[in-house]
């Protein structure tokens, strides 16, 4: 039977020199297609966003389909941390916490008005926007965003996975922001 | 009075304590007596310990306050007795400048989250409670944020200014 469906894409070869046997390409392209499709991200979910998130890892929406299949309940083997709902003063620590217990590289998505700016808990027991206590890599608007914007969010972090030095850790802009965070930035 | 079971314990109540019973009032068939605050453990172990009252739950115990008035702290308690299904519930009131309330601990074991978390949003001391520090906001908090003197919003920010927000 002929296949008719064509819409399986595979994830697209860098840009390099390819011969008979071989092919060369830049190890921060090849680095940085390999984590960029096995993003292991850790659900910090705390209200309503969390809920849209599960949606977004159903069958329906399947994040799985980016090859975040494994969610990572432990921050060790994270690369991306998911901030989803409100966050009080009181969890401010742990996720900070958590945050530092990722190992390099790690990315950070922050989901929805409340993780992003307190959203409408403008009060004295909330956290005024995650990015307070830990850098942010991609916000994403929404009272809680719809799993397509999550997708969306997820996408973005591709992105920046694929086109950063694989060796972003050592840069002094990392360093200094990480410092500005109060964080040990690594050697 | 139309209660029966309100009637009995109000009596007795002014009988035993008759100069700190400062008003009482029933409403909705439920007795609240507005007691003076020197007197309230006094009271609170009677209505316990009593047999004809036998208040033997303490179901709710918090702060209120009230700005414009004198006395503006003041701490309610709802007490239950599981035997005959019945409620009562006591007011004190005194000013900010004396907020030091005996503490009912050794009464009711469940007052002691319930004190803690009175001191941690009204700033009421409660004295001789055994671990009087905050149960549910940050440790270094300042304020005790449900006094009406201390703004709801957060005090950080400052992107949102008057014009962008009608204030």
């Amino acid at each position: 039977m002929e296949i008719t469906d064509k819409k399986v894409s595979l994830a697209k070869m860098p840009d390099g020199h390819e011969g008979a046997g071989f092919f060369a390409t830049k190890l921060d392209d090849a680095v940085g297609l390999a984590r960029k499709n096995s993003i292991w991200p850790l659900p910090f979910a705390t209200s309503c966003c969390g809920i849209e998130f599960m949606a977004t890892m159903g069958a329906h929406y399947d994040l799985a389909r980016y090859g975040s299949e494994r969610l990572s309940f432990s921050p060790r083997q994270a690369d991306l941390l998911m901030v989803m709902g409100t966050i009080s003063k009181k969890m401010a620590p742990i996720v900070r916490q958590v945050y530092e217990q990722m190992a390099e590289p790690k990315w950070v998505l922050s989901m929805g008005a409340c993780a992003s700016s307190g959203g409408i808990f403008d009060t004295y027991s909330v956290l005024q926007g995650i990015d307070r206590i830990i850098p942010v890599d991609v916000y994403i608007p929404g009272c809680p965003p719809r799993p397509e914007q999550v997708i969306d969010g997820v996408l973005k972090i591709h992105e920046l996975v694929q086109n950063e030095s694989s060796r972003r850790r050592y840069s002094e802009d990392y360093k200094s922001l990480m410092e500005s965070y109060g964080f040990e930035s690594g050697k | 009075m139309e209660n029966e079971l309100n009637k009995k314990v109000l009596e007795q109540l002014i009988k035993v304590f008759s100069d700190d019973i400062k008003s009482a009032e029933e409403s909705y068939g439920m007795l609240s007596v507005t007691v003076s605050k020197n007197k309230i453990y006094a009271i609170i172990k009677f209505l316990k310990e009593n047999t004809e009252t036998n208040f033997n739950f303490l179901t709710d115990l918090t702060g209120i306050h009230y700005p414009d008035s004198k006395e503006d702290l003041g701490v309610i308690y709802h007490l239950h007795n599981f035997y005959k299904n019945h409620r009562i519930r006591l007011k004190i009131f005194f000013s900010t400048q004396d907020s030091y309330v005996d503490s009912i601990v050794d009464l009711y074991s469940g007052a002691n989250w319930m004190e803690r978390e009175t001191f941690d949003f009204f700033g009421i001391h409660f004295k001789g409670h055994p671990n009087l520090t905050r149960i549910l906001n940050m440790e270094d908090m300042l304020i005790h944020p449900l006094r009406k003197e201390f703004p709801l919003e957060d005090q950080s920010r400052k992107d949102k200014n008057d014009a962008m927000f009608g204030r």
